[in-house]
């Protein structure tokens, strides 16, 4: 299959034209030792063939489009309306790039203005950009803003242990060329007043995640107890934020946060195996000099007419070269274009149902499988839709006998990221889980709990009582994957 | 033309219901906590439908018409890739849902697009976790520094070389990595400065990290000293970093791997056509040659056959028997997977990069744009995309010719790769500029090339016109060069004032950064 329209003719006219007789004469720059290397691939497919080898690759996994998701683990299986993926198919905006001419790029740029617009109404900040590459990256980003803005005087960095795992993984990637060392990630699991005492006048920020990684609600007083904490500090206050809770719950602009990120799939964007998603960034206004990231600004052209603009581009990385913020350059666009579209249809009514229906049917699973005998929801907090379900058996092997007996998606294993919760399960219910997908979770849940011999059946009584905070132990969130990459300060 | 915010046609009440009622019992919510008032707008799904179509109609694109923008390799976005990316068994499936049991099939695209990747630059390891050349960038240092300090216990090493005519995210990337840029100038034909560079190798030697290449170059040239360069920097104990925003020029022409280049990322949005989104999502896969192979970010896919594990990657030319979903000559797309061969289930595994700079990005990489890339790749085959660069190389060369005279172009007496730098400098027009250039250009129903790039050239037009133009489209675009030149001298104002077609003027970019106006109200009060 080829994309080449011109014919050989035009190719003829067209070496005449530069001068030369054959098109390989143009390569003579390439050492001849290394020019036109035999490349071993597997032979060129046409489009009909190549469709049914992708169509079977696709049916060799289960989508949650056929199969009941109870995983979430900071990607999440919300509705999409058909609206969105419509507006997305349309040429002139994903055939588009980065709007570096304004006068033929009003589209992107307004639709840009106006996720930045929706962006602050959701987060409660003053300003937000377009986009950094996920909820990972950007909270990385907010960190390295922090330490902007402490002009490199502080170098510790407190991380809450519920903040994502991978999360915490990339943060350590992105600063090991930094000043920074992490502390905090011993504090008790949901303990935020035992993660502020780690705060001192070298910290540059605190990061909190809320609900947090195990789905913990913090109220916005607690909240903003930790902010003051890293505010009396002289620190930065960085929160990771679910968006569909904000549907319902308070913004972090209203207890205290400097920058609000998260991971924006949620809105709009397929699950996709993990990407793309968009990671989002906000922040106060006057902090917007310091930040990364490509931000639209409102003009006028000669005439007096409104615009956008790509606007504070001295802070980037073409501009600015080795003194830029970041070297971010291109960003996840199309995918802040999809949770434009997405919070333009749900609107305010439909963002907040979709968060009131994930939390109804959250706490209806929840409650059904704490009355399971052999299960028990741990925590001592309010949540929103994920909780954490101490388990007789490997969450592995649960997962293997709902996959294959029920045709479900179980949870995630906590025991990979914290060694204290071996055999403790994160679920996940949304608006898109039935009370029937629900009801047949606790049924599975409840068999297999019968069907294996399990040497722990938990106390009689144990149940909503069974508290975090928990102890983390040694293995502070490393993962069981081994992909923590904690390294020590000043390396 | 203007469309109103999307706040401004807003109405109280207005909604469309996309959710069903509750079927389970509500339960109270929190006493704290609840927010009073979430100011998104409120409309029907036909104001929504009309407000970003109309929107979408005010933006140039690939598919409304040519888009030279050097550098960004702005070729057809082929259909078959959206189709294949919303295939719900891509689409529909959760990042951390069973690997082995449930997950196979996406595994085995990612494996096979790490080994394809490899292949086509000359890599013996290859990941797909950076979203954005200049992510994978970041990605490429780090490995760097992190093998020559734990590796070879180097520590000192700190310098990383960067050539004057590199795009800016080099720089920024290596001082984001925690280490010092120091400048390479180019020489009069447009190559690193080979007398330069050994000076600074024999000044910053011990301290050197490596040198980030960019091949061919942004002035569109292959570097003549390729070799002698890498060979200078490996000598004084550095790594050479390979920027792939030009690979397209290179296809089946050359490996980087072959070379000598240590690591270089690749941008699947520009080479391997999946879209740019008008500004992203991309994916800034990184290569890296057997040396640093275990420092990659992970997981990475490998691949076992029953107790047998292959190592990651495998050797040249063994994977080609992976490459189908099912063994070759036994009806490919014919039956159903689970029908086929049970032995082929578990297959493919994660596995971490033993000394791994660790996590670029949660999950595993911009898979939606892994399996555009996935497509293009398997839809070209070693052949398709060698003639992919030939044409892209040729159209641009093409181009060259029809200009030259017209528009200084420096190199201009050498043979360009997939792009060119012309400057917008014009005898008897002294106060037309470039930027005067490619606003006029909007008039004729094309996208301005890159401008003001690379810095080393004057009022730079930095034109790459990508394989899939045919020579009708071309020579439309000459002839409106040709013609805006002709306008400079005649009638200037006509340039000055331009565009003239688009749906707005010249925009105020002094004012938007001086009164910022960065949210709408009612959010934000203007």
């Amino acid at each position: 299959m080829t994309y080449i329209p011109n014919t050989d003719a035009d190719r003829a006219a067209m070496l005449a034209e530069v001068g030369v007789g054959s098109v390989a004469e143009l390569f003579h720059d390439v050492p001849a030792a290394h020019r036109f290397p035999e490349l071993i691939l597997p032979p060129a497919l046409s489009e009909l063939e190549m469709l049914a080898e992708l169509r079977s690759l696709a049916a060799a996994n289960w989508d949650v489009q056929m199969t009941p998701c109870f995983l979430g683990a900071g990607a999440y299986n919300h509705f999409i309306p058909s609206v969105v993926d419509a507006m997305l198919q349309r040429g002139e905006f994903f055939t588009a790039y980065t709007p570096y001419q304004p006068e033929i790029s009003q589209g992107t740029l307004q639709a840009h203005f106006e996720y930045q617009s929706m962006m602050t109404a959701l987060t409660g900040m003053e300003v937000a950009n377009v986009s950094h590459y996920d909820g990972a990256t950007a909270a990385a980003e907010a960190v390295i803003m922090a330490l902007g803005v402490a002009r490199g005087k502080r170098c510790k960095m407190a991380l809450s242990p519920t903040l994502h795992p991978q999360y915490r993984a990339v943060i350590y990637t992105y600063t090991q060329g930094m000043c920074l060392e992490a502390v905090g990630e011993d504090a008790p699991l949901g303990d935020l007043a035992a993660l502020a005492a780690r705060i001192d006048d070298e910290t540059a920020c605190v990061v909190a995640q809320n609900p947090d990684f195990l789905g913990r609600l913090y109220t916005p007083a607690e909240m903003q107890a930790l902010a003051d904490a890293a505010h009396a500090a002289g620190a930065q206050f960085i929160v990771s934020v679910d968006p569909i809770s904000l549907g319902l719950f308070t913004p972090p602009g209203e207890y205290g946060a400097d920058i609000v990120t998260g991971e924006g799939q949620s809105l709009g964007n397929a699950l996709s195996f993990g990407g793309p998603y968009l990671g989002f960034f906000a922040m106060k206004l006057s902090d917007v000099r310091k930040s990364a990231g490509r931000i639209v600004g409102q003009t006028e052209d000669a005439e007096g007419e409104r615009g956008y603009v790509l606007t504070l581009s001295t802070r980037e990385q073409h501009i600015r070269r080795e003194k830029a913020s970041s070297n971010i350059c291109t960003n996840q666009a199309l995918n802040a274009l999809a949770a434009a579209v997405y919070m333009a249809a749900m609107g305010k009514h439909g963002l907040r149902k979709a968060a009131e229906l994930s939390y109804h049917k959250t706490h209806y699973a929840a409650g059904q499988i704490d009355a399971l005998s052999d299960y028990a929801v741990v925590g001592n907090g309010p949540f929103f839709k994920e909780f954490v379900v101490k388990c007789p058996l490997p969450v592995a092997e649960i997962n293997h006998f709902l996959l294959e007996e029920y045709g479900l998606i179980g949870g995630y294993d906590l025991g990979q990221d914290y060694p204290a919760l071996e055999n403790h399960m994160l679920l996940c219910v949304t608006e898109m889980n039935t009370r029937e997908q629900i009801d047949a979770l606790v049924e599975g849940l409840a068999e297999v709990a019968d069907a294996f011999p399990h040497p722990n059946p938990l106390p009689e009584g144990e149940g909503t009582s069974a508290n975090l905070p928990l102890p983390l132990g040694e293995g502070r969130g490393e993962g069981g994957r081994g992909e923590g990459n904690r390294r020590q300060a000043n390396d | 033309m203007t469309e109103p915010l999307i706040y401004e046609i807003s109405r109280p009440g207005r909604h469309a219901d996309y959710l069903p009622d509750l079927d389970v019992p509500e339960t109270a919510l929190p006493a704290e906590g609840v927010r009073a008032d979430l100011p998104l707008p409120e409309l029907a799904e036909i104001d929504v439908v009309r407000h970003y179509t109309r929107l979408s109609q005010l933006n140039h694109s690939i598919d409304t018409g040519f888009y030279p923008l050097g550098s960004c390799t702005m070729k057809y976005n082929p259909r078959v890739n959206e189709v294949a990316a919303r295939l719900p068994g891509f689409a529909a499936i959760h990042p951390l849902q069973d690997p082995e049991n449930t997950a196979q099939g996406a595994l085995q695209l990612i494996f096979e697009l790490q080994e394809m990747l490899a292949e086509i630059a000359g890599f013996d390891a290859v990941t797909l976790q950076p979203s954005a050349g200049a992510h994978g960038e970041l990605t490429g240092v780090l490995i760097m520094r992190k093998y020559l300090y734990e590796e070879r216990g180097e520590t000192q090493r700190d310098v990383i070389l960067v050539p004057d005519s590199a795009h800016g995210t080099n720089p920024a990337t290596t001082s984001m990595s925690g280490l010092r840029v120091i400048e390479v100038p180019s020489d009069a034909r447009g190559n690193v400065d080979l007398e330069a560079l050994r000076a600074l190798v024999a000044r910053h030697g011990p301290n050197l990290v490596g040198l980030m290449l960019t091949n061919p170059n942004t002035l569109g040239l292959f570097d003549e000293n390729v070799e002698e360069v890498v060979r200078l920097v490996h000598k004084a104990g550095g790594l050479v970093y390979g920027d792939g925003a030009n690979f397209n020029a290179i296809l089946g022409i050359a490996r980087p791997g072959d070379l000598g280049f240590d690591v270089m990322h690749y941008n699947l949005h520009k080479t391997f056509s999946t879209p740019h989104g008008g500004g992203g999502p991309g994916s800034g896969a990184v290569g890296v040659a057997a040396h640093l192979a275990e420092y990659l970010p992970g997981p990475v896919v490998a691949y076992a056959h029953g107790e047998d594990p292959h190592p990651n990657p495998l050797p040249r030319g063994e994977g080609t028997d992976l490459f189908l979903p099912f063994p070759a000559g036994e009806g490919r797309g014919e039956g159903d997977w689970d029908e086929h061969d049970h032995d082929h289930m578990g297959e493919f595994y994660w596995t971490m990069p033993a000394k791994s700079i660790g996590r670029v990005k949660a999950f595993w990489g911009n898979f939606g744009v892994l399996v555009r890339a996935y497509t293009y790749i398997k839809m070209h085959g070693a052949e398709g995309l060698r003639a992919v660069s030939e044409n892209a190389v040729l159209n641009a060369n093409y181009l060259q010719a029809r200009l030259r005279g017209v528009y200084p172009i420096p190199h201009g007496d050498r043979t360009c790769m997939h792009e060119f730098v012309a400057q917008g400098i014009l005898a008897g027009a002294a106060d037309v500029n470039t930027m005067d250039i490619a606003k006029r250009l909007m008039d004729f129903g094309f996208h301005p090339p890159t401008v003001y790039f690379p810095l080393i050239v004057r009022e730079a037009l930095m034109i790459e016109p990508t394989e899939t133009e045919g020579k009708e489209t071309l020579d439309a675009f000459a002839d409106a060069l040709i013609q805006i030149a002709a306008e400079a001298r005649a009638e200037p104002e006509l340039l000055k004032t331009a565009p003239h077609t688009a749906p707005i003027g010249r925009l105020d970019e002094v004012r938007a950064a001086k009164n910022l106006i960065l949210c709408a109200a009612p959010v934000c009060l203007g």
